[in-house]
């Protein structure tokens, strides 16, 4: 079964029972440096593996880039 | 009378303090942007010309495709830079906090000692970009209030100012003149007025001179006034040639903090003759000139 869930702002299917973890796994950002929110809370990256994802809810995946 | 200080050499004469902000020591008073630059290699060659040893950073969301990409922390040595994340283009409060904590834990993550600082900005208009002054001080608070030694740009209002040291900002950073717009110092009485508030019986409070400058002569002229930085971006990123306005900018933060030490002479309205008035050829018995004043 999947899930809806909105990734920087898109809709995206997830298989139901998927941590945030995952996620940042199936898209490929283990490693790289990241920074993810969950419902406008910051889920430090230690927890990711525990943050299970629910119908609905809100990620945002940031990182650094130029600026002023 | 009071002696200077014996100068062993010359170089000597020009030893300076660092800057200290917030816990962190600086060797530079130039901050530097990271944004604009047309490669992420000249943004790494400008900041090593620059002197500059603090970069800001800005949080954005990661794309989902083609994410492979390379990132901008690829070309900035962060041993050698301390990371300063901004809240560029928050304007709430609600937003600059989200986004102050999304670059805490980034930082963090990074083990840069950057992680616990902020380049607080709440902006209220599009156009001008500038502060939203009643949701920089409400943000303010709630950073002090979750442990962030926040540096806050705000406009050049000395009570604004004033406002925001109450709030327990770290340092204090009025704008020059709008973000980008490369005018400089449009209202140098209103940043000495700034500062004579922020340093009231608290000297080394740390006053920045954050956005507006376009040239190097700008920077020399806000360190002229006694500020203890200028945090700048678009005026070396998108210089005809950025690397050399890097060099321009170092030269310039060194020559304007210089000469504020060393205290320049007052203006006048007449002229003083830099040459001896006396034993001018051609001078009459009754030592006049035999030209009319």
């Amino acid at each position: 079964m999947e899930i809806t869930i909105l990734v920087n702002g898109q809709p995206r299917g997830v298989p139901a029972g998927s941590t945030a973890g995952d996620l940042v796994a199936v898209l490929g950002f283990a490693g790289r440096p990241l920074a993810v929110e969950v419902n406008e809370q910051v889920v430090p990256r230690a927890r990711l593996s525990d943050c299970k994802l629910e119908s609905g809810d809100r990620l945002e995946l940031v990182t650094l880039v130029g600026g002023g | 009378m009071i002696q200077p200080p014996p100068v062993l050499s010359t170089a000597d004469a020009a030893a300076d303090q660092p800057l200290r902000v917030g816990g962190m020591t600086l060797t530079s008073r130039l901050v530097v942007g990271t944004g604009k630059y047309a490669s992420h290699a000249e943004m790494a060659q400008c900041l090593d010309a620059s002197g500059t040893d603090c970069v800001t950073v800005a949080v954005r969301r990661e794309r989902l495709i083609n994410a492979a990409g390379e990132n901008i922390l690829d070309h900035i040595d962060t041993t050698r830079y301390l990371l300063l994340p901004n809240t560029a283009g928050c304007y709430s409060p609600d937003d600059a906090v989200r986004v102050a904590r999304l670059g805490r834990e980034l930082l963090r993550e990074l083990g840069n000692p950057g992680a616990e600082w902020v380049k607080l900005e709440v902006l209220g208009d599009q156009r001008t970009l500038l502060p939203d002054p009643v949701g920089t001080l409400e943000a303010t608070r709630r950073l002090v209030a979750d442990g962030f030694t926040v540096l806050v740009y705000t406009s050049d209002d000395p009570v604004m100012a004033k406002r925001l040291k109450e709030a327990g900002a770290a340092s204090v950073m009025p704008a020059g003149s709008p973000i980008g717009s490369g005018q400089g110092i449009l209202n140098a009485n209103n940043l000495r007025i700034c500062m004579e508030y922020l340093k009231d019986g608290d000297p080394n409070y740390p006053v920045i001179v954050d956005a507006g400058v376009g040239t190097a002569s700008d920077v020399a002229a806000a360190m002229e006034l006694g500020v203890d930085g200028v945090l700048l971006n678009t005026a070396i990123a998108h210089a005809t040639l950025p690397l050399r306005m890097a060099h321009a900018m170092r030269a310039a933060c060194f020559a304007g903090r210089q000469a504020w030490l060393a205290g320049r002479i007052p203006k006048r309205l007449y002229a003083t003759a830099s040459s001896p008035e006396d034993g001018r050829i051609g001078l009459r018995a009754d030592g006049n000139s035999p030209r009319p004043n």
